[in-house]
């Protein structure tokens, strides 16, 4: 073995090299507070060896980015501890740097000769924090794609190249395949290339000039080997052991799919960029450049010329000083963006926005649940098309003009006035019955009143109505079970799969106060109240009984999907509201697609788990 | 440690102990020029593709004349009746096809704008964006403003000018051209630089 090692020895003169490496004296012995450049050395190559390994399963481009890393994340074996360690070891690292820059400045470790290698680490901080910019976007969730955004529309602050330059980062007019390819090639090639660079000569000047040591005489001088390497690998654990238990109890969040169609209220940079998000809203106008580019690029100017101002009789004094402002500054500004978000009077906004997007990032992982894959148009596309997501989006834009969904605008949000029934359980048990019995109320045609047509105002047109005169008057003379059947009745014919069995029986007792007024053949006034004295209804093809006046909207498949349509579509057809209509036609008024989507949304028409398949790790 | 300089490899430091026996400058700067010349043929080739996004492309859609109001850069967005007179912006996606990079997103939502109903046959539209740093707004009824929700800019319901003085935002929400044709809305979507106090559309 010691003839193999010789050999091997002779021909590359490795022996010296490694004695080098490990045979460092450090004056006054190995010590706790020299292991901060070890730790980040560890934290790098940890990022090196998962994000190769990311590398391998990642698809850069903004129809396979998210998906590949939600295949990474929820389906790969350990994809979320590999994931997870990546993204904690990250954080860990901006957290490392800062306390390794800090320590350096009260050690005064950038002054001569050490002030190159001083510069050489700011450069070396600023890899990291662009490794970590680029790599938010990665994932392509909506909060990585609005809060990256941010920082690249804030490029065309430079003067002159700045509209030029965010064109070239992001790869075009907009985000895109491009914008992707372009981060990810500086994330994985280029500044972990620079950072590779920088760090050898980092490490080598550190070597040519020891280390800074505080106190020579602090104990008996000792080796790098093995005192200090102890030391290291021990405080490495201890950064592994808290990246370990933030990915197992916390784990690396994967938001929904980048839509640019879908506004996200909820976007934030990282949490330690957050200080200058805040510091943004300081600066109104154009005034905008001194937050963003030029504050910013002075205060790390003075940062770069400490070890000058360390020459000056107190200029250590001030440097740390000004390194304990800085940091004050930063932890004061984080502390208030969080107080913003979490107890202003804003933070209801922004807790909706973290809601909503949780939400959503729950829904798509069900959808692809259910459906068992993501279809080559992508997670976006199957969050898009579903009732259940983009429903309430729909309502609020094309219905809450008039009509209210439980009291709101479909999204949760009050509204300023309703003048049309509430949609919120259109064509339940519940909403029929209230409809039945109390057809002028406020949740059905008494808001009305507020709404007008054509520029008309309706008055009580509805609300003071044929229905609504009907269920004053025959609506408590029928029996408890004479409003169950017709309820029964009706929902029978819309064909409602998220509304339970129907009552088979009850629904046939239904029809017959549908069409005769009462289920006793001698009650008083029974013919009057009969459904079908005003409302036709065809069912297997066979229109039902004597025909009325039909004045009234026609409820042949009342409430199906494509009674809906028709209704939406035709609102003033003779056999909806003819001449008395006062809702507009939904014709052109948006996409197919998006109508579909409204149509199914109404009628509660959506992919759903089956109860007790439900699959959360 | 005195000055003497680390031994260390690599062309730069070859080049300069290859400097013993003198050697002409012509030789030297031969070297020069070739080794550059070994660097510059891909560094250049590299560099005029990574600066393609510079180059102005023409839009498929200009030469064509596909639609009445394609060449004018109008879409329709809705229905006039939609908007009630006096009520509340609404928020609607405008519609166009989308091209990403090899891609083509034949109908897709390319931006938002906000409607206003003014009057009786008025109509005001605004970009969603904020034109701070580009985040979506958010009308808020309560306040009759649109609220930026990432810092805090905020603007007047009707006309889309800044409603906070505080508001870091340069200038009021970038109103769009509409017509108005057969009672549908058409609207110009385009985009505008942020951070400035006039609008800039971007190119």
């Amino acid at each position: 073995m010691n003839a193999l090692l010789n050999w091997l020895d002779d021909r590359t003169g490795y022996k010296e090299f490694v004695h080098e490496a490990l045979y460092e004296r450090i004056p006054g012995g190995a010590r706790w507070r020299y292991v901060w450049g070890s730790t980040l050395v560890f934290a790098f190559m940890t990022q090196v060896i998962t994000g190769v390994f990311l590398w391998m399963a990642y698809s850069p481009s903004s129809t396979t980015a998210w998906e590949s890393v939600y295949y990474i994340t929820y389906e790969m074996q350990f994809g979320w501890l590999l994931r997870g360690l990546h993204h904690f070891m990250a954080q860990a690292m901006v957290v490392l740097l800062a306390i390794h820059l800090m320590q350096v400045i009260i050690d005064g470790a950038y002054k001569a000769p050490r002030e190159i290698n001083f510069w050489l680490g700011l450069i070396l901080m600023q890899i990291v924090l662009g490794l970590s910019l680029t790599g938010y976007l990665l994932p392509w969730d909506q909060k990585g794609y609005w809060a990256t955004q941010v920082a690249t529309k804030l490029m065309t602050l430079v003067p002159v190249i700045g509209t030029k330059l965010q064109r070239l980062v992001v790869g075009g007019p907009t985000y895109g395949h491009h914008t992707l390819t372009r981060f990810f090639a500086m994330h994985a090639g280029v500044l972990p290339g620079m950072l590779i660079g920088f760090l050898v000569l980092h490490i080598a000047a550190f070597r040519r000039h020891g280390i800074t040591v505080p106190n020579p005489l602090y104990r008996r001088d000792s080796m790098f080997w093995p005192d200090q390497v102890l030391k290291d690998a021990v405080a490495c654990l201890g950064v592994l052991m808290v990246v370990l238990l933030l990915t197992i109890f916390l784990g690396a969040e994967l938001g929904a799919p980048a839509d640019p169609s879908q506004p996200y209220s909820a976007a934030r940079p990282e949490w330690y960029f957050l200080f200058l998000f805040q510091f943004l809203k300081y600066f109104p106008g154009e005034t905008e450049i001194w937050g963003a580019l030029i504050i910013p690029g002075l205060l790390f100017g003075v940062l770069a010329l400490m070890p000058f101002l360390g020459k000056w009789k107190l200029g250590h004094r001030f440097n740390v000083a000004y390194m304990l402002i800085m940091l004050a500054g930063i932890l004061l500004l984080t502390g208030q963006a969080w107080l913003e978000d979490n107890r202003g009077p804003k933070a209801a906004d922004y807790q909706r926005a973290v809601a909503d997007a949780e939400m959503k990032s729950h829904r798509v992982r069900e959808l692809i649940e259910i459906s068992e894959g993501i279809s080559e148009k992508g997670g976006r596309a199957l969050l898009r098309s579903d009732p259940k997501t983009a429903g309430p989006e729909l309502f609020k834009t094309n219905c809450s003009v008039c009509h209210s969904f439980d009291g709101h605008d479909g999204t949760g949000r009050p509204l300023e006035k309703v003048a049309a029934a509430d949609l919120g359980k259109f064509g339940s048990r519940d909403w029929l019955k209230g409809f039945i019995v109390d057809a002028g109320g406020p949740k059905y045609f008494g808001a009305t009143v507020n709404g007008s047509f054509n520029g008309q105002p309706l008055g009580d047109r509805f609300a003071n109505g044929a229905m609504s005169q009907w269920s004053k008057q025959h609506a408590p003379k029928m029996t408890g079970e004479e409003v169950a059947a017709v309820v029964e009745f009706l929902l029978a014919q819309g064909d409602r799969a998220d509304l339970g069995p129907v009552d088979q029986e009850l629904a046939a007792k239904g029809r017959e106060v549908f069409e005769l007024g009462s289920l006793d053949a001698n009650a008083e006034g029974a013919e009057d109240r009969a459904c079908l004295q005003c409302h036709e209804m065809v069912i297997g093809g066979a229109p039902l009984g004597t025909q009325g006046m039909a004045q009234a909207p026609e409820l042949t498949a009342y409430g199906s999907e494509k009674w809906l349509r028709d209704f939406v579509l035709n609102p003033g057809a003779p056999h909806n509201y003819g001449d008395r209509n006062a809702m507009p036609s939904y014709k052109d008024r948006m996409s197919q697609e998006e109508f579909d989507i409204l149509m199914k949304w109404l009628r509660r028409q959506w992919l759903e788990r089956k109860p007790g398949s439900a699959a959360d790790h | 440690m005195d000055h003497q300089p680390q031994p260390e490899s690599g062309p730069v430091q070859d080049f300069l102990n290859a400097q013993e026996p003198r050697r002409d400058f012509f030789t030297q700067a031969a070297a020069v020029v070739t080794g550059s010349i070994l660097g510059i043929v891909p560094l250049f080739t590299g560099l005029a593709v990574f600066l393609d996004p510079l180059r102005k492309r023409t839009r498929r859609k200009d030469g064509e004349s596909a639609g009445t109001d394609v060449e004018e850069g109008f879409l329709k967005v809705t229905a006039l009746d939609g908007l009630l007179q006096g009520g509340a912006p609404r928020r609607y996606e405008v519609i166009d096809d989308r091209t990403d990079a090899w891609n083509l997103f034949p109908q897709e939502a390319v931006g938002a704008v906000y409607l206003v109903r003014e009057g009786e046959a008025g109509v005001r539209a605004f970009n969603v964006k904020c034109p701070h740093a580009g985040c979506s707004v958010d009308y808020k009824p309560e306040a009759s403003c649109y609220q930026c929700p990432c810092h805090d800019s905020s603007f007047n319901a009707k006309d889309g000018s800044v409603a906070n003085p505080n508001s870091p935002s340069p200038r009021g929400l970038d109103e769009l051209d509409v017509k108005l044709v057969d009672g549908a809305v058409w609207v110009r979507y385009q985009e505008f630089q942020p951070g400035t106090s006039h609008k800039v559309p971007e190119a």
